[in-house]
């Protein structure tokens, strides 16, 4: 009711934004429709500004005086880090700061978004909230499939409710029907467990917690009991066959049911499938969790659209617009204006995941600083709150490695990079998530380093490896290649942070390699890139 | 009231922690300060030594053997140290030096899965959703900081798969992993010359200094610097010497066994002298679905010489009162044999060996059916159990802690096996 307005601009941004999607994807291919392009785009940026406005309205009523603009750099490494899972390449950073069009963020977004780096990285991210991080049981599940099947799905931009659908209700085996492995995942002690395939389907789709009422009623919100042994009854008839996951098999004579003892009684009680809300959204046909995937996905389900808006800001920013990610207050709360508009423009966009990824990072939040001049603690404090300064997280493992690979190169390492390039990527990658700790399902909390952490960046053979100055690295192609002193520092901040250093920083570092040569130049240049990837900024988002 | 924890904390100090601990609160004490190796005896504070037996070793062929019957096989019992107590012939050392301890032979839980009954027996809590708890090394670490230790208060040695995790606590509380036992450890030591560290680190505070302008929170956020100069300290500190075992004299390293295992209790005793918090050793390879008897014998080779050198060791060192020793698995495996002459999972009654940190000594808890058809008496909840090994940590079990959801949690939800506890 009261976001009815509210959601038509949105929805004009949704059809600008797609249309303009078309058009940009030409522009690299012929410079007559660039001019076009150029004038239709321009209608993006006109809608954008009704997202600032939310935020400027808010930071005006709540007197915060936001950030300035970041860096375009840093702005393009947050986008890369959020969507590549790495750091732009020195190769990157040149090819975008020589584009002069004034809409090149846009025009690198989509470059960015079409690259196979970005479904399969963002595959993992999605991937975490509805089918965990194990791999067991492994004769069941097969975790590497389900990711694959989802970055395919995320290469061919498939809606987001088509990929939800798939996800809840497929059928089959867990290798030749790979979204299968979303209901083998929660195989426990033998058995298929409802309760975790309910608690994970309202969590990630609908960004509820409703698993808090499996044992009570919720404390907090309005979750039942019962409602939740409704929805998980929807899994109810759900088996693991010889034939892979199937409703309501043959095998089994008597119907298969989800039940609960009676806690007085003490006898077994069958439970039917119910939904707490939108009860007109449920079809009557169907599988049960076809049915429950209808109802889900349902255009009128407005928690199933802000959810993903949640999940895919909290991507982009390494923190979502509300934590946790999947306790979201009820549609219409003050809190969530922005979820819900922007939720029902996703929809709008035909949950168009790219549409909604480059809307956020061309946000004005994406692209404020993560510094504020002169603020104090409670000052920042209350900026971040609301998204006044852009928020400082923590990389993931796979970030960080990803980061140092690409720092140690300075040409992009992608498929067309060369098998050696590649294959240190995907080797090195698991060793050293392995051992710097993965952070797991709850990968959005805040998190904060520890000892191992430091002792492999600091000494580890990779960073030794990696930032040595050879023929290939960048440590040794920046040594020998540069011309001038003041040159090398510039690009060894280019290639690591992504940025050029202050003026500070450029005099220290200049004293440094200033009058070394060959082999002293070498060891110089090693150890500024070590300072450099050593430093917080390296291994936080900002 | 500046003035009153003065004297609480200097001249009538001693009394005052006396007084508490005489009147059973001595959870409230304040954690010893100083350096841990010098201390001895019951004036050390605790700490928490895990053996963790991966996979799920069978009752029957450990601590709770049951010769003779339908589900016996061909394990027999030996008598040991305590009076009245018999466990599996596998294991003749530990027969000699188990009076220390105390068996509970009836473990119940409900998680048959490797992967969240190893959750369940390291925080006490069951795999949950909505928060992910700390190992109980990590709650003691939060608890109680070891004040002017250099190295990591809480230690992983061969961690395995599923090493203990700080939970909602933060990453910081995570064990620290060895990998190689024995060994130096991985990446604390730089090949560089001093010139070049220094010249490394000056550039490391330029930056930090640039990083820090309009980030007023930014250090306390990241703790990075924190990180990095715990990692400088332990590179430096004299302390890394307790992961070396070098030096130990032959008969000592003979003792506990030539073998990664027995390396690691040499070094867990050296790291719990050095005043390390909390330590888990990992013994990997119990999962015996198939060929129980053998997989047995031949873990009991590695497991029998290592823990009984340990606990004589720690006994001689005079370091039992003050370190809590626990010995168990993810859960135990079933009386029945099946046809491949393996046993399966089987969580429900299974045993753990626990002692030291002034609990009782020499007591059986709980007993389990021969046939393995009856539940067992006096069964005792993993949480019970968790319970128990806090309260002798000197840490309340009821204590809450606040999850980031703001949701508050105990440090155990079970109540202390009574009979266990310090008399």
């Amino acid at each position: 009711m009261r976001s009815a307005k509210a959601q038509s601009w949105f929805a004009i941004l949704a059809l600008a934004g797609a249309s303009a999607g078309i058009v940009a994807a030409a522009v690299t291919v012929d410079d007559t429709i660039a001019v076009r392009a150029e004038k239709q785009v321009s209608v993006g940026p006109a809608a954008q500004s009704e997202i600032d406005r939310h935020f400027e309205e808010a930071w005006q009523a709540n007197q915060v005086s936001p950030a300035e603009l970041a860096d375009d750099l840093i702005v393009l490494r947050r986008a890369s880090l959020a969507l590549h899972g790495t750091v732009p390449s020195l190769e990157e950073i040149r090819i975008y700061e020589a584009d002069e069009r004034p809409d090149r963020l846009r025009i690198r977004i989509r470059a960015m978004l079409d690259d196979s780096r970005f479904a399969d990285y963002f595959a993992e991210r999605l991937a975490r909230p509805w089918v965990g991080v194990s791999t067991d049981p492994f004769l069941i599940y097969r975790r590497d499939r389900f990711t694959r099947w989802l970055a395919k799905e995320l290469r061919e931009n498939r809606p987001y409710d088509a990929i939800a659908r798939a996800v809840l209700s497929t059928d089959g085996l867990w290798t030749s029907e790979p979204a299968a492995n979303f209901v083998t995942s929660a195989v426990a002690n033998d058995d298929l467990d409802e309760n975790v395939l309910t608690a994970r389907t309202v969590r990630g789709f609908l960004g509820q917690r409703i698993d808090c009422a499996q044992c009570h009623d919720h404390p907090f919100a309005n979750w039942k009991q019962t409602e939740f042994q409704g929805l998980a009854a929807f899994f109810g008839q759900s088996a693991v066959s010889f034939q892979g996951v199937v409703d309501q098999p043959r095998m089994f004579e008597n119907a298969l049911e989800y039940k609960i003892e009676n806690p007085e009684t003490k006898a077994e009680q069958v439970i039917a499938p119910g939904v707490p809300f939108l009860k007109e959204c449920l079809p009557v046909d169907g599988s049960r969790r076809d049915r429950l995937a209808a109802w889900i996905t349902d255009p009128r389900n407005e928690r199933f659209s802000r959810a993903a808006v949640n999940r895919v800001w909290g991507l982009m920013f390494g923190r979502p617009y509300i934590a946790p990610v999947d306790d979201l207050p009820d549609p219409g709360d003050v809190s969530t204006v922005l979820l819900d508009r922007l939720g029902a423009a996703f929809r709008d966009s035909g949950y168009d995941l790219r549409w909604l990824i480059e809307t956020i990072i061309l946000s004005r939040p994406f692209r404020a600083s993560s510094s504020l001049d002169g603020a104090d603690d409670d000052e920042y404090q209350k900026a971040a709150e609301h998204w006044a300064v852009f928020p400082m997280t923590r990389l993931r493992p796979e970030q960080v490695i990803g980061a140092m690979i690409q720092a140690g190169r300075l040409q992009t390492i992608d498929q067309n990079s060369n098998l050696l390039a590649r294959s240190i990527r995907f080797f090195r990658e698991q060793d050293f998530v392995g051992e710097y700790g993965d952070v797991g399902e709850a990968e959005l909390d805040a998190r904060s380093g520890t000892v191992s952490q430091a002792l492999l960046r600091m000494n580890g053979k990779l960073t030794r490896e990696l930032f040595e100055a050879g023929p290939f690295s960048a440590a040794g192609r920046l040594a020998n290649l540069t011309e001038n002193d003041s040159r090398l520092v510039e690009l060894c901040f280019l290639v690591t942070l992504a940025r050029r250093p202050t003026r500070e920083e450029h005099q220290h570092f200049l004293t440094l390699v200033e009058g070394t040569q060959k082999e002293s130049q070498a060891r110089a240049t090693e150890d500024m890139l070590w300072s450099l990837v050593n430093s917080a900024e390296f291994s936080w988002n900002h | 009231m500046h003035r009153l924890i003065q004297s609480a904390f200097t001249g009538n100090r001693r009394s005052w922690m006396f007084s508490a601990a005489g009147a059973g609160l001595s959870f409230l004490l304040p954690p010893l300060t100083g350096r841990a190796a010098e201390r001895r005896g019951p004036e050390r504070s605790k700490s928490l030594l895990t053996i963790w037996l991966q996979g799920g070793p069978s009752q029957l062929e450990t601590w709770d053997p049951h010769p003779g019957g339908p589900t016996g096989g061909p394990t027999q019992a030996i008598k040991t140290t305590i009076p009245g107590v018999k466990i599996a012939d596998l294991y003749p050392r530990t027969a000699e030096a188990i009076h220390p301890l105390s068996v509970i032979r009836s473990l119940v839980s409900k998680e048959g899965d490797h992967e969240r009954g190893t959750y369940h027996l390291r925080t006490g809590y069951r795999p949950d959703p909505s928060v992910r708890h700390p190992s109980i090394g990590s709650m003691l670490v939060h608890e109680r900081p070891a004040k002017g230790l250099e190295l990591p208060p809480h230690v992983a040695l061969d961690g395995g798969q599923w090493p203990p995790r700080g939970g909602f606590l933060g990453d910081e509380y995570d064990a620290f992993r060895v990998g190689n036992p024995g060994g130096s450890i991985a990446n604390a030591t730089s090949s560089l010359s001093e010139d070049r560290q220094k010249r490394r680190l000056e550039g490391l505070n330029v930056l930090e200094r640039g990083f820090a302008v309009g980030r007023p929170t930014a250090e306390r956020k990241t703790l990075h610097r924190k990180a990095t100069d715990d990692a400088l300290a332990l590179m430096t500190s004299d302390q890394l010497k307790a992961f070396e075992i070098e030096d130990e004299p032959a008969d000592v390293k003979a003792a506990y066994g030539d073998d990664r295992f027995g390396k690691s209790c040499l070094v867990a005793r050296r790291l719990i002298e050095t005043g390390v918090r909390a330590v888990e050793v990992t013994l990997d390879g119990f999962d015996s679905h198939t060929n129980n008897f053998e997989v047995h014998r031949d873990k009991a080779t590695i497991l029998d010489p290592a823990l009984a050198a340990l606990l004589k060791d720690l006994e001689s060192r005079d370091l039992l009162a003050s370190t809590v020793v626990l010995v168990l698995g993810e859960f135990g495996r079933t009386p029945k044999i099946n046809p491949f002459d393996g046993r399966d999972h089987w969580p429900n009654g299974f045993p753990c060996l626990l002692g030291g940190g002034g609990l009782a000594s020499g007591r059986v808890i709980g007993a389990t059916d021969p046939a393995g058809v009856k539940d067992p008496e006096r069964p005792v909840p993993v949480a019970d159990l968790f319970a128990t090994i806090l309260a002798a940590l000197d840490l309340d079990p009821t204590k809450e802690l606040m999850s980031p959801i703001g949701r508050p949690l105990k440090l155990s939800e079970g109540l202390p096996v009574n009979e266990l506890l310090p008399s």
